[in-house]
Formats: structure tokens, sequence, C-alpha cells
């Protein structure tokens, strides 16, 4: 009896053991932890860190924008602010917390005990970790010998020719292009994972067809990761030779085309939006039939249109450069991809709407999330239908209007879905309500 | 349903075109060019489309959630569990399908209208250089070059003198954006880019580059003067005519002459002919300096050039560091340029 009481109760020993561990033991166990738990939790805490950071950038911006005239900061400050904060969010905040979510779930999802190559995985994280650092650097390193501007102010895009030595001088643009390189190997690193940890890692009689709507959804993701990362580290790299070996990609003083790199930006850009936002959809997919008390609407169809966006959203590039000059049959090829785009994702909606149909939907905080994201999503795929007519983005275009639809996309269906997630799994994963 | 949004969509419209076309305000609901006009039709139609899709999805949205949230007297059991229809599914999607044709026909019509079209022999052509952060019109046809104010004749309907663009950059990108004429098209190093105008009524319109150029994007405007066919031809004439040689100016036009000035600007007729900054042969015909940063007189051009980063920080033009008395007899040449 003694010996069944001291088999059934170890927990609170080994917790006492733990809670005795000194603290740089616990910090170190950290570090070199390669439990997909752990480093799920580092990259969303990590991606918090970075989005108090970005947002910090974007009140002073606004605070810039708040009267006309204003003399807040100066524009070569603006500049850096608007590049950092658009950088910052897609790849610091985005990218690590969705990354963090799969890494956490995925495995639990499927039945796995953990991903597929928990070193890589650790690899991974820390790659995006030293990216972040490597760009935030800038600020001390960015004006090395030149005396020139701290922090990057190229743009999110960094459109060519403005990159190249003549035009960005000193050392900021290349924290730029080598902090997104050394984090954009961190996320084709775990974007593997999640691919081989998915397809190959299910527990017995999980198939395809049962697996949870949320692993579905991340395994598009990080196949999409896969195609669309590479061509943008392959461009950061010409850009590097271009600003120290003399190759001329990108030079157009030399020669070089200023088209090609929009066309690496924006085949990586465009996906890579919906890279951000199919995780979203895989929280709501979780959190919309928990709370409406039934199962997802259309599961088979909601797999099938979430796979169609990932194709068709790799042949939608160009509507980012509907004012470039392009013929008007590759415009009106790209105005057709884009419109297409809208299809399968009005499916997913309507799906949302078929689950909440005839429920008894609970409007608890995760919920509540849930229901805004597909009401400011709504507006964000109408507002890309308008763009996607190109005409009218000769006239929307690099507008706020543009910035608008971004960000009715990326906090509606991203910021809103990581909110819903993060009190959706709290007690999940702190064992507390 | 349908009433309510033909309601809203004509309310919205009513609120989007009422303004008169005041070429002073950019509008890109108030076209007063073909090229634009073509996108406002369009963007109407799109936005009714838009419209009303808003309208439906947001009332099942804001329906669902009302009638089917969970009652206080709930009895705690499970809605019926349905796992999905066919037939709905088809729905949703065979509507969108057609819904996504129709709006890709009435683009792509307006895309041929636009990007296709032909001109008359008598076309104005115009090549325009983008510059960080300035505008260079060069007028091939008459032999002469100005900067930032861009004057076009008007287009009659019967006889129409569109005004073709060629847009070329000695840079960065930049972007050509004058709403009220025609839609933006992107100036590019190592490419030829082309646009068009037609606009039919008078009056100064302005724009902006609209895409990033470096340090002072936002002050890199554009202003285009809609002209009749005679006061354009009086301004043509006037351009073409060679610089004013005054007197009175001699001191502010040696000073002009032994400085570096003559490495980036050039006035017609003197030794001056650099070609990083913008043709001052005739600055006095314009409205504006440093690409509409400030109004063009005596009193801001005097500070334009004591110190640039005072009106336009982030400005390639240096301060000249002259003493007062050359300041003031180098601005007074400057006026003299009519």
């Amino acid at each position: 009896m003694s010996n069944a009481e001291s088999v059934l109760g170890p927990m609170p020993v080994s917790a006492a053991r733990e809670g005795a561990k000194p603290f740089f033991d616990q910090v170190h166990e950290w570090i070199v932890t390669v439990d997909h738990k752990k480093l799920g939790l580092m990259y969303i805490i990590y991606g918090i860190l970075f989005l108090v950071i970005a947002g910090l950038e974007a009140t002073v911006m606004r605070i810039q924008l708040a009267i006309p005239h204003n003399h807040f900061v100066s524009p070569q400050v603006f500049n850096q602010l608007f590049t950092m904060h658009g950088t910052t969010m897609v790849f610091l905040v985005g990218m690590p917390i969705l990354f963090g979510f799969a890494n956490y779930l995925a495995p639990l999802m499927i039945g796995a005990r953990d991903m597929a190559f928990p070193r890589l995985n650790a690899f991974s994280f820390w790659m995006s970790a030293l990216g972040g650092i490597i760009l935030y650097f800038s600020y001390l390193g960015g004006p090395g010998l030149y005396g020139a501007g701290s922090a990057p102010d190229v743009g999110w895009f960094a459109y060519a020719p403005l990159t190249s030595q003549a035009f960005s001088p000193g050392h900021s643009t290349d924290y730029w292009i080598i902090g997104l390189l050394v984090s954009g190997v961190g996320s084709i690193g775990t974007a593997l994972n999640i691919v081989t940890t998915v397809l190959c890692m299910r527990c017995p009689g999980m198939t395809l067809g049962r697996m949870p709507l949320f692993a579905w959804l991340n395994l598009v993701m990080s196949a999409m990761v896969l195609i669309v990362v590479s061509p943008l580290t392959a461009a950061q790299i010409m850009l590097l030779l271009d600003r120290y070996l003399g190759a001329h990609f990108f030079d157009t003083q030399a020669g070089g085309s200023a088209v090609i790199w929009m066309h690496f930006f924006w085949i990586f850009g465009h996906p890579e939006v919906y890279v951000l936002i199919i995780p979203g959809f895989a929280v709501a997919s979780e959190i919309i039939p928990v709370f409406s008390r039934k199962p997802i609407f259309g599961y088979s169809i909601m797999v099938a249109a979430t796979v169609a966006i990932g194709f068709v959203s790799l042949g939608v590039w160009a509507h980012h450069m509907f004012t470039i000059g392009m013929t008007s049959y590759a415009n009106a090829f790209f105005v057709a991809s884009t419109m297409a785009v809208g299809v399968p994702t009005g499916i997913k909606i309507f799906n949302w709407l078929g689950t909440m149909w005839g429920g008894k939907i609970r409007l608890t905080i995760p919920m509540m999330f849930c229901i805004a994201f597909l009401f400011q999503f709504l507006i964000a795929g109408l507002t890309g239908i308008m763009l996607a007519a190109a005409p009218f983005d000769w006239q929307l275009g690099n507008s706020y209007f543009v910035v608008a639809h971004f960000h009715y996309v990326l906090i509606g269906g991203l910021v809103f879905t990581i909110f819903a997630a993060l009190y959706y799994w709290y007690p999940k994963v702190t064992g507390r309500m | 349903m349908c009433c309510l949004a033909a309601l809203c969509l004509s309310v919205a419209e009513a609120a989007i075109a009422a303004p008169g076309a005041d070429p002073a305000i950019p509008n890109i609901f108030t076209p007063a060019s073909t090229p634009a006009d073509s996108v406002y039709h369009l963007s109407l139609f799109v936005l009714e489309v838009c419209a009303a899709i808003f309208i439906v999805v947001f009332s099942l949205l804001a329906y669902s959630v009302v009638k089917f949230r969970q009652r206080a007297s709930d009895d705690g059991r499970e809605p019926p569990q349905i796992y999905g229809s066919n037939q709905m599914e088809l729905a949703w999607t065979v509507i969108p399908v057609l819904i996504v044709v129709v709006l890709f026909l009435a683009t792509a019509r307006v895309i041929h209208a636009v990007e296709d079209a032909r001109f008359p022999p008598n076309a104005i052509e115009v090549t325009t250089v983008g510059h960080q952060f300035w505008w260079e019109f060069q007028y091939p046809q008459e032999g002469f070059v100005t900067a930032n104010e861009l004057h076009v004749p008007v287009s009659d309907a019967k006889q129409p003198t569109p005004t073709h663009i060629t847009l070329l950059s000695a840079d960065t990108d930049h972007s050509f954006w004058v709403p009220m004429l025609a839609g933006k098209t992107d100036l590019i190093p190592n490419r030829t880019n082309s646009m068009w105008i037609d606009p039919h009524e008078t009056g100064t319109y302005v724009g902006q580059c609209a895409q990033y150029c470096g340090v002072q994007h936002a002050k890199m405007l554009l202003r285009v003067v809609v002209e009749s066919r005679a006061d354009f031809d009086k301004w043509i004439a006037g351009q073409r005519a060679p610089a004013q040689v005054a007197d009175s100016v001699a001191r502010g036009r040696q000073i002009f002459e032994t400085t570096a000035c003559v490495n980036c600007h050039t006035i017609a007729g003197t030794d001056a002919k650099g070609k990083f900054g913008p043709d001052l042969t005739h600055l006095m015909s314009r409205e504006t300096i440093a690409a509409g940063a400030a109004l063009n007189n005596r009193a801001d051009l005097r500070q334009w050039i004591k110190d640039p980063e005072v009106l336009k920080p982030g400005s390639l033009m240096p301060a000249m560091q002259l003493p007062e008395q050359d300041l003031d007899a180098l601005t007074d040449y400057l006026v003299s340029l009519r």
C-alpha cells in the first residue's frame, strides 16, 4: 500500500526537485533544450517581445502622422521606423509566433512524441533569434566607418537600386540583408521539420484525412515556406554580391535590373502573406467549432481550399507590380490569378459561418477574437479584390489604402487569431485556468 | 437585403462623387482625363460588387452570432451535429467563381483601353525623368527642358490632343501619379515606361511621387498645368526663348557662374550646363521650387540657396555657404530669370 502511494505520488517530489534547481541551471536547460514544447514557448515569447518593439515603432510613426507638418521625428528616422516595423512584424513577430504554436501543438495533435528533428528545431529557433539580434544590432553597427544612418531605411520591400552602395552607404542595409538571411535559414529549417513531422510521425490510425485542420493548415504553410523563402534567400545573397563583390544583378548604374529584384521579392512576399494567414486560419478552425459546440463544417472542403490557396498564391506575386509598366496581357493574367484566390478564401469564410450556423455559440474571449477575425478578414478580402482590379490598383497602389488592406489582413487575420490562441491554449500550457 | 445594398451604394456614390472637381485637391473619384475616367467607372463597379458581398456576408455573420448565441436558459445539450453539405459547398463555390469572371472581364477591358490606346499624330510628347527628389520634363519636339511643373494643352473632345509621357529614372524608382488625370506608372532606371493623359479641363492638377525613393520621397510633389491651346503655345514660346540677360544682375550672374551652381544646373546661354539639378533658364515661370516643397518667391528662394535643409531635409542640394551680400545678388539674378 505504501509502495503504491509512492508510485502514484512522484509528481510533488519531482516538482520540489525542479524548484530547487539553481537559476543558472534552469536557464541552461532552456538554452540547450531540444524539446518541442519549450522551443515552441521560446518562439512565442521571442515573438511577443518583438511585437512590443514593433508596436512602439508604430506608435512613434502614428505620433509623427497625427498632425500635418509635424517634426516629432526627422524624415531619416521615419524611414527607418517603417522599415524596421515592417521587417520586424513579418519576420520577427508573425513567423516566430506561428512557428511556436505549430511546434507546441502539431506534435500533440498528431500523436508524435516530439518534432521529427529536435536538434534542427533548436538550431532553427536560435538562427531566427540571431537574425533578429543582427537586424537590431544595426542601431549600433549600421553607421560603420561612413557615419551613415543607423537602422536600415530602404523599406521592408527593399527595392533596388535604393539598396545599392550608391544610395545606401554604411552597413545598415547589410544588417537588414544578413539578419533576414540568417532568420530565413531558421524558417526553412522549421518548415522542413513541420512538413516531415506531419507527414511521417502521425500515430497509428491518424490518416491525413483524419488529421486536425490545425495540422493540415500548418503543413500547407510549411510547404509554402520551403518554396518561397528560398528565392528571398537567393536574392539576399545576390544583393550582398552586388554590394561587396561587384556583381550587377540589381545595380542599375551598371546595367542591372531593378525589376528582377521586385520579382524575387514578391514571389516571396506575396505567398508570405498566406504563410502568415494560414496558421491564423488554423487557429480559427480549432476554436470556432469548440465554442459553437459543432464539428467544423466541410472538413475536406476546408483542406482542399487551403491547398488551393497554397498553389494559386504562388502565381499572383506580380499584382504588387501593376504599376511597373507590364504589358496588358501580363497585367490581365495577374488580375485573373489574384481574383481566383478569392474563391477558396471565400469558401473558408462560408465554412466557418456554416460551423457557427445552428450552433450554441459561447462568447468566450477566444471566440470573440475569432468573430472579430471573420469580420476584419471579410474587409481584408474585399479590399484585396479592389486592389486586384489592376486599373483600380493604378490609383490605389502604394497609398494608405494598401497599408490599410494589409493591416486588415494581418491584424484581423494573424494578430487577432494569435490573441485567440493565447487565451485558448494558455490553460493547456500553464496548467492554470 | 438587395434594396438595402442598393440604397447604401447610391448614398456612397453620392458622397464620393458630389464635390466639384477641384484640381488642387486630388481625388480619384473626380476624374478629369480619359484614363482616370475609365478607372473611375471600373472602381465604382468593383465597389458596388464588393459592397454587395460585404452586406450579404456581414449580415450572415451578425445573424449567426446573435441568433445562435448560447442563451442563459440553455439546457446544455449539444446542438445538431452537422458535418457539411455538398450542395452548400457547390453554391458558395460556383457563385464566387461567376462573380470573379465578371469582375475579371470588366477589369481586362479597362486594362486594354488604357494600356493599348493609340495616339493621334498631334499628340504632345514629353519625357519625364525622375530624380531624387524632383521631376525633369523634356519636350523633345520643342527642344527645351523644365522641372517639376508639367504644362500640357487641354484636350478637346472634338480634336483630342493627348499628351504621351515617356517615363525614365536617373537614380532610384519613382512613380508618376496625378490622381485626377491617370493612375500611377513607375519610373524605373534602365527601363522605359510610358503613360498618357488627355485633360478635359484647364487648371493646375497636383500629384506626387508614389514610389518610395529615398529620404525626401514625401516632398517630391508634382504639378500638371493644363492650359488652353493658346496659353500652352505662349508658354512653349517663352520656354524656348533664351534666358533673360540684365546688366542690373550681372554680379549675381557672375557668382552663379563661378560657384558650384554650374555643376548641377543649366541656364541656357551661359556656361552653366549641369544636368544633376533642375534647369533654371526660366526659373521664375514656375510657381514652386524644390518639387513643390516651397513657393517660388524671393524669400523662399534665398532660404533655399542658403540652406535647403530648412525647407526640405535630405535634399541633395548642398547649402552654398555664401556671404550675405553674395546671397542677395545671386537671388536677384535668379529672380530675373523669367
